[in-house]
């Protein structure tokens, strides 16, 4: 044995340093920087991407000391309940002392990737000015900023690859932000809008679109028309990702015709989202790229009726995700398990969100899916009732969940039929799908789901409870029996100090 | 490092009690608490808010919650009812973002999405209230006048008013002594950042040119509000 780790040790670090390389996953890496010193000063000089899931969790100036490498990070600022206000609005999660503590430094950032974390203006433009080498900005659930800081990204990232701005809040400012692109522009390959409010000049964006011959995903806000959108495609016929913008159009026009074959040119297109206004009599202009669509996500369209649904579905035999509205409605969902056999992910987002609305999604169209989805593995379902005989079935045909949420319009809604609590449903789902990672629970619920959960969930990673269980038994069910919880997220349940305080030597690991 | 966010928790009750599970409303003493209950079960959101800030009687435009507070007592019939949806913080869990583009798909007019700022229909600004937790989010298209956000806000946030408006819906700005009574007393007054990030007293513009420039509105006391008037002043005279 000795003899080994010797051996192991007369490795010279380029060599060491060589294999890492092969570690993509940062827990891999993070793993490997425990087993001994020399390890982890090869690793920690070595890296180059690096995840932090908290941004309270460590300063920069100890990210900048460990890793003076590195190229790439990625931060998260705020807990995920913030996205429905259930955080107080001065928590935090500010990236000006990242970017500031890094630009100091002299460190070689190409990539920034923060999601829920607040962004200035003066961090954008601070960015902007102090990495010559950046590539790549990707902005998910942010705020703070406004087109003003784009504009700086746009002028001064002369390598730009990558601009990805998902549901941020932005504040627009009536700038021209898009036309700040230099002419020497030509290098992106991800551009993507469609989150901003205001308008962009058409002209500016078309003439971006056409230098950047490796364009491969745009997303378009919907101030972008059709037509404009349909000269934009006549220059990127190469997209793989195409989000539109408005979808709205005379549909006996010849700009619809147009764009249909336009599209027809477009062989490589497979993922399709955006018709931030649509007509649904414009839609089968889309139907070209439909029978090669991996991704559709129609979440933002309350305005297509169900029955427009149905029909653009049954082109798309090949879809692996789909995210859709509640519109769509038990019979929907019914064509899609019919349809849609490589299907692997579901998102069923509420249309109406102030009522308990006209949904007509309940525990009929999941069984339907279960049945006919067989690779179904990620769910997120909006629905107005839930049944446990529709969880049992659930369970069994589909064992390979890696996320499931179920989030039922009332909270405390319980079985459709029986008027029991969704413990057994729920027990269900944990004890058949073994490698189930995240789970959100909602129905009328009591301890013993949480008892089931403790005991069957072994891989579970990431729990979401609300308004859910009758005493502290509840979670200490869960935090004794999930060995691996890494996040935990409660809201309007009755636990109280005694269980939360019973493991606090759990939370380490969490 | 623990990951774990909790709110609002607290209560410990024992047995399956559907009362419980309820999100009850109501301003503290209201018939809706249970007795010797205390702080445990649901707290509505307005009751956490009036028992920080312990807000003082209203003499100027009291709000009429008369009517409101019966509607939103439990009936005695209702076996297992949903927690009151209207004040549901944050359910359905979904994203502000996806229900600001809901809420601007649903208003279909277009002539309505074409006004305003970059042609979208609804126009959601934060709301803060000093002493709040928790911010808030209104539309303010969904009203035609300031006295229908003041009732709007004034179900948010708990019995807070804006004061006399006149009958041209704005606030005499003009008549110093006015002002100063108001800013002097403890009520609450709002105020808003326009677009220029100046923070103005909300009322010194007819509605329809108040909704465009506002950003944000913040309530804060009046003392506090002080400091603002002169410039809102200011501005007021050299818009006439």
């Amino acid at each position: 044995m000795r003899l080994c780790h010797s051996m192991m040790n007369y490795f010279p670090e380029e060599v060491l340093e060589h294999v890492f390389d092969f570690l993509t996953s940062h827990r891999d890496r993070n793993a490997v920087s425990l087993v001994c010193k020399s390890w982890y000063s090869v690793e920690r000089l070595s890296r180059e991407k690096v995840f932090i899931g908290n941004c309270y969790a460590i300063n920069p100036e100890r990210l900048i000391a460990r890793f003076p490498r590195v190229r790439s990070l990625t931060l998260k600022g705020k807990p995920h309940f913030a996205d429905f206000n259930l955080v107080p609005h001065d928590w935090g999660g500010y990236v000006y002392p990242w970017i500031d503590a890094m630009a100091k430094c002299g460190i070689n950032l190409e990539e920034l990737r923060l999601k829920r974390m607040v962004v200035s203006d003066e961090s954008l433009e601070l960015l902007a000015k102090s990495f010559p080498n950046f590539k790549a900005l990707v902005l998910v659930s942010c705020e703070g900023f406004t087109t003003d800081g784009l504009a700086a990204i746009a002028s001064n990232c002369r390598f730009l690859r990558e601009l990805d701005l998902q549901e941020n809040d932005v504040d627009d400012r009536k700038g021209q932000w898009l036309s700040c692109f230099p002419d020497t522009c030509t290098s992106l390959v991800s551009l993507n809008f469609a989150c901003l409010k205001g308008e962009v000049n058409m002209a500016a964006l078309e003439r971006l679109i056409a230098r950047c011959p490796n364009l491969k995903s745009l997303r378009l806000n919907h101030s972008v028309p059709l037509d404009a959108l349909q000269k934009i495609l006549v220059q990127a016929p190469q997209l793989i990702d195409l989000g539109t913008g408005s979808f709205v159009h005379d549909p006996d026009s010849e700009i619809c015709n147009k764009l249909k074959n336009v599209l027809q040119k477009c062989t490589s297109i497979r993922s399709l989202s955006g018709f931030l206004d649509v007509n649904s009599r414009c839609l089968p202009s889309i139907y070209p790229v439909c029978t090669n669509l991996t991704s559709l996500n129609l979440s933002y369209a309350p305005e297509i009726f169900s029955i427009e649904l149905i029909k653009l579905i049954r082109h798309c035999k090949k879809l692996e995700r789909l995210w859709i509205l509640d519109t769509i409605g038990d019979k929907g969902l019914v064509v899609v398990a019919a349809t849609c056999k490589e299907l692997q992910e579901l998102r069923v987002f509420p249309s109406d969100l102030n009522g308990m609305g006209n949904a007509e999604v309940t525990e009929v169209g999941l069984v339907a899916i279960s049945a006919g989805c067989p690779k179904l593995n990620s769910l997120l379902y909006f629905c107005q009732q839930m049944t446990n005989a529709a969880l049992v079935t659930v369970a069994k045909n589909c064992p390979n969940f890696i996320r499931f949420r179920l989030c039922t319009l009332n909270p405390t809604i319980p079985d459709a039929m029986t008027n029991q609590p969704l413990d057994e449903g729920f027990g269900a789902i944990v004890r058949s799908c073994k490698g189930l990672k995240r789970l959100s629970v909602s129905g009328l619920l009591t301890d013993q789901v949480f008892l089931y959960i403790g005991m069957y969930a072994e891989q579970l990673e990431m729990l979401s409870i609300a308004f859910a269980g009758n005493s502290d038994k509840g979670m200490l069910y869960v935090l004794n029996g999930c060995k691996k919880l890494k996040k935990l997220e409660i809201r309007d349940s009755p636990f109280g100090d005694v269980a939360l305080l019973a493991d606090t030597g759990k939370y380490q690991t969490m | 490092m623990a990951d774990i966010e909790l709110s609002y928790g607290g209560g410990n009750s024992e047995k399956l009690d559907f009362e419980e599970t309820e999100l009850r409303l109501g301003l503290p003493g209201a018939g809706g608490q249970k007795a010797g209950n205390g702080g445990a079960g649901k707290r509505g959101y307005e009751e956490t808010v009036d028992l920080k800030l312990n807000l003082a009687a209203k003499e100027i435009a009291p709000m009429n919650l008369g009517k409101d507070q019966k509607k939103l007592l439990p009936r005695p019939d209702d076996s297992v009812k949903p927690p009151a949806k209207a004040q549901m913080v944050g359910w359905p869990p979904v994203r502000s973002f996806r229900k600001n583009i809901m809420a601007v798909q649903k208003n279909g007019d277009t002539e309505e999405n074409e006004k305003g700022s970059g042609g979208v229909g609804a126009a959601f600004v934060k709301v803060s209230m000093d002493g709040a937790p928790y911010l808030r989010k209104v539309d303010l298209k969904m009203y035609k006048t300031y006295q229908e956000l003041s009732d709007a806000l004034g179900k948010m946030f708990g019995s807070f008013t804006m004061g006399k408006c006149d009958t041209q819906g704005m606030m005499d700005f003009m008549n110093e002594s006015k002002l100063m009574d108001l800013l002097n007393s403890s009520d609450y007054v709002p105020t808003y950042e326009d677009k220029d990030g100046d923070w103005m007293l909300v009322g010194d513009v007819p509605w329809e040119m108040f909704v465009d420039p506002c950003k944000r509105l913040r309530i804060m006391k009046g003392t506090e509000a002080k400091g603002l008037a002169p410039k809102a002043m200011e501005k007021c005279k050299s818009r006439r």
